[in-house]
């Protein structure tokens, strides 16, 4: 009788990324509607934009990404260590536990509960939910690590393994505050005035640079190399990459508070951190695009590695745009604009949410017994359907926040400005009408991406399986001898 | 140290030191890091680019693949970029750059700039009255565009109002339409006051009320008159007159000549009555300066000029 990997709780987590991809890309589409036709919150509370843009924001980023990070870390700290799951019932409560914060956050948002914090909304009851199932997270995580019986650890687990860490102290440092009523939801943060804004950023931007960049790079080091076939491209370049992007990004939050409140210095140490950001990030593009060299072949016939490639595409693209718009003299243009929501949807949809789906596709038949998904084609159809939503999202967004910027800053030669601020909404309508366009084709992918799971999963021959824990490989790093004593 | 730079929750020096210290010495940490993998590429490299000889989950293996160089240039100009930066700009608690920038003086110098370039303008048109300015094609330009800048939000882009706010085209003025009168709602805003009457009028009073003042418009209305009208002699006349026409001087409504700030519906009226009004109009004396709020006013009273 062979050990097999623990696969329930990665089953469980594929499913559910799949369910809450579909649910938190619905209510972006709503929203983004109703900022196209404001009429469409029908004067509802609970259905207006300040409402449930929170409600998107979490549930594509901690419900949609975390379910896709919770499963393929789950999955990967396995393989990679030929061990199983450390504490199976702590990383069951881990699944349980997440659902229900995700559950909470879908009906207190809409009901007005929040913190104002960006991406910190929920209030303290759910937030210590979060850090007692996060730090199940890690000593499943890490336990496993310890249990690994291949000496060296996968480059794949320095990034989970920074992601969790990091994201535990973000959420406990940011969410400090404290309660004053248990049934009205109420909390007062622990920081005051341009202090909470810096601790917001030093997280918000973290949440981005950890959850959405360090996490995910993590999936693309494995899925990566499994799907081409080929060696990572290089193992020094990882060194590097890896060190250098978790120093430099702790520092990059300030960027979002240019010419504010906070201190000069402070400004101007996060855009420098920033800019000093953009090769380490590059560091994870170039060693994922290289690891295809020998196999460019294979992005014609696998529609999985195409999710893979494109995702890697859009994240060089973001993590320039990122360091570009940091510098002041750009900032000054691009802040408060629709720019800024184009950066994020090329991070969030272009990175984020295709090699997540990419992983996803090349996961779930080897969940359930499979060898592969039950209609490729459907998977080809599914990848440009999505990049065709990308780009018209992100491409309206840029030119409607380069058209914003320009517009606000545009004055007469009698020293008056040009447009009021309601031309220059009236001007943005149409890219976002496009832009809602973009997301509804976006959104449907998902739904082809739903019955082609539905039919894998439920097919005749298909049952959930957990895979036998091979040997490892016998090392054959290059060791350095012992010096042996001398010949008397 | 200069003393702004601390942060109130955060005010000893020693965390400006230890920032400073951990901002120098991370970037040349990360230069260490960069030089850390290079010595190696020539000590075992060669040409020959090997895999690291570490295997997992069966087939997964890595190259021992050079850095490219231009990804190391890139990483050092940027690295160089930051502690150049951190000499010229204010990048630390403890130094504040030598070419002493810093945002308030940016701000400083732009208004400056713009003040030398358009402030003789405006201070020629402040040599001329309202009424002149109002006929003179580029002050009324100006005005128009100061405008829709600081009033379309209220007001709306064609000045035609809103509920709760005075449409500034028709010739029904709260506080008065002469130029001085513009002028000082402008600078000094205001604030029009009408109390709630609900809790001592009661539900019939309420109606009975609001009847009469429809009918002083000589709008078709139900309800007891004669008892509104009593009420109205008792409660409204203080600051809407007997003949109900309003006054100027308390922002007071004209209730005779069918133009309603809030809206005309039979409801509407009813509720202002019940629960009172508190209108506000910003002082934009102080905010904007002189010169462009007696453009404004030009260009509010040639507004009501055009018919």
């Amino acid at each position: 009788m062979h050990e097999t990997y623990n696969y329930k709780v990665v089953r469980q987590f594929s499913i559910m990324t799949v369910v809450w991809g579909i649910v938190g890309m619905l209510v972006g589409v709503i929203i983004a509607s109703q900022l196209a036709w404001p009429a469409l919150n029908f004067d509802v509370p609970w259905l207006t934009f300040s409402r449930l843009r929170p409600l998107h924001t979490n549930a594509v980023i901690f419900a949609f990404g975390g379910s896709a990070l919770f499963a393929t870390s789950y999955y990967i700290v396995q393989r990679t260590s030929h061990a199983k799951l450390f504490a199976p019932a702590l990383a069951s409560f881990t699944f349980w536990g997440w659902q229900l914060v995700i559950v909470l956050a879908a009906i207190t948002l809409p009901m007005g509960f929040s913190t104002a914090k960006e991406y910190a909304e929920l209030e303290w009851p759910i937030d210590i939910l979060i850090a007692v199932v996060w730090v199940s997270y890690a000593i499943v995580f890490f336990g496993t690590i310890v249990k690994r019986k291949v000496k060296h650890i996968y480059v794949a687990n320095w990034f989970l393994g920074s992601f969790i860490l990091t994201v535990a102290v973000l959420h406990i440092g940011n969410s400090a505050a404290l309660p004053v009523s248990l049934l009205g939801m109420k909390s007062y943060s622990a920081y005051a005035g341009v202090q909470d804004a810096m601790v917001q950023w030093w997280y918000g931007h973290n949440a981005v640079g950890f959850f959405l960049t360090a996490g995910f790079l993590g999936m693309m080091y494995y899925f990566m190399p499994k799907a081409a076939g080929r060696p990572i491209y290089s193992y020094r370049l990882s060194v590097v990459h890896f060190w250098a992007l978790a120093f430099t990004y702790i520092w990059a939050g300030p960027h979002h508070l240019l010419y504010t409140a906070l201190p000069d210095w402070t400004q101007s140490l996060g855009m420098i951190m920033s800019l000093i950001l953009l090769a380490p990030s590059w560091g994870g593009m170039i060693n994922g695009i290289m690891t295809l060299s020998g196999a460019w072949d294979k992005l014609r016939t696998d529609p999985i590695l195409k999710f893979l490639v494109v995702a890697i595409s859009f994240y060089g693209m973001s993590t320039f745009e990122g360091p570009m718009m940091a510098i002041k003299t750009v900032n000054a243009l691009s802040h408060y604009t629709d720019w800024t929501i184009g950066h994020v949807h090329a991070g969030a949809l272009g990175w984020v949410a295709m090699i997540s789906i990419g992983s996803m596709y090349f996961l779930i038949p080897r969940l359930f017994g499979k060898t592969r998904m039950y209609s490729v084609r459907l998977i080809e159809l599914h990848f440009w359907i999505s990049t065709l939503g990308v780009v018209l999202y992100i491409a309206s967004m840029w030119v409607s926040g380069v058209m914003q910027g320009l517009m606000w800053r545009a004055t007469n030669s009698d020293g008056t400005l040009t447009y009021s601020f309601i031309e220059s909404v009236a001007a943005m309508h149409p890219f976002y009408v496009t832009r809602t366009i973009g997301g509804l084709i976006f959104l449907s992918g998902m739904f082809l991406m739903a019955y082609n799971v539905w039919k894998t999963v439920r097919a005749d021959d298909a049952s959930p399986v957990d895979a036998i824990i091979p040997e490892p490989a016998i090392d054959t790093s290059p060791v350095d001898a012992i010096i042996p004593e001398p010949a008397q | 140290m200069p003393e702004y730079n601390l942060l109130s929750d955060f005010s000893s020096p020693l965390w400006a030191w230890f920032i400073f210290i951990v901002t120098v010495g991370g970037i040349f940490w990360c230069f260490y890091l960069l030089m850390s993998q290079t010595k190696l590429a020539t000590k075992e490299g060669g040409d020959k680019i090997q895999t690291t000889g570490h295997k997992w989950d069966e087939d997964i293996e890595e190259l021992n693949t050079p850095i490219p160089r231009w990804w190391m240039q890139l990483f050092i100009a940027t690295n160089i970029f930051g502690l150049v930066y951190l000499v010229l700009y204010p990048g630390s608690a403890i130094f504040d750059g030598v070419l002493g920038w810093s945002q308030v003086g940016q701000y400083n110098t732009e208004m400056e700039v713009a003040e030398k370039k358009y402030g003789e303008q405006y201070t020629n048109y402040l040599k001329q009255n309202i009424v002149t300015l109002a006929k003179n094609k580029d002050a009324i330009k100006t005005g128009g565009r100061l405008f829709s800048t600081y009033c379309t939000q209220c007001h709306g882009t064609d000045a035609g109002g809103g509920p709760g706010f005075p449409n500034l085209r028709d010739s029904s003025w709260l506080w008065g339409g002469k130029p001085e009168q513009i002028s000082q709602t402008i600078n000094s805003g205001r604030r029009g006051t009408m109390p709630a009457w609900g809790a001592v009028l009661g539900e019939s009073g309420v109606k009975n009320v609001t009847a009469y003042v429809m009918s002083l418009s000589g709008r078709k209305t139900s309800g007891d008159l004669k008892a509104g009208e009593e009420k109205f002699k008792q409660l409204c006349i203080g600051c809407h007159t007997a003949k109900g026409t309003g006054n100027i001087a308390l922002g007071a409504p004209n209730l005779t000549d069918n133009s309603w700030l809030y809206g005309s519906s039979r409801r509407t009226i009813a509720k202002s009555i019940s629960e009172g009004r508190n209108g506000r109009m910003p002082a934009f004396g102080d905010f904007l300066g002189k010169g462009k709020t007696h453009l404004l006013a030009a260009y509010v009273y040639s507004l009501s000029q055009e018919k």
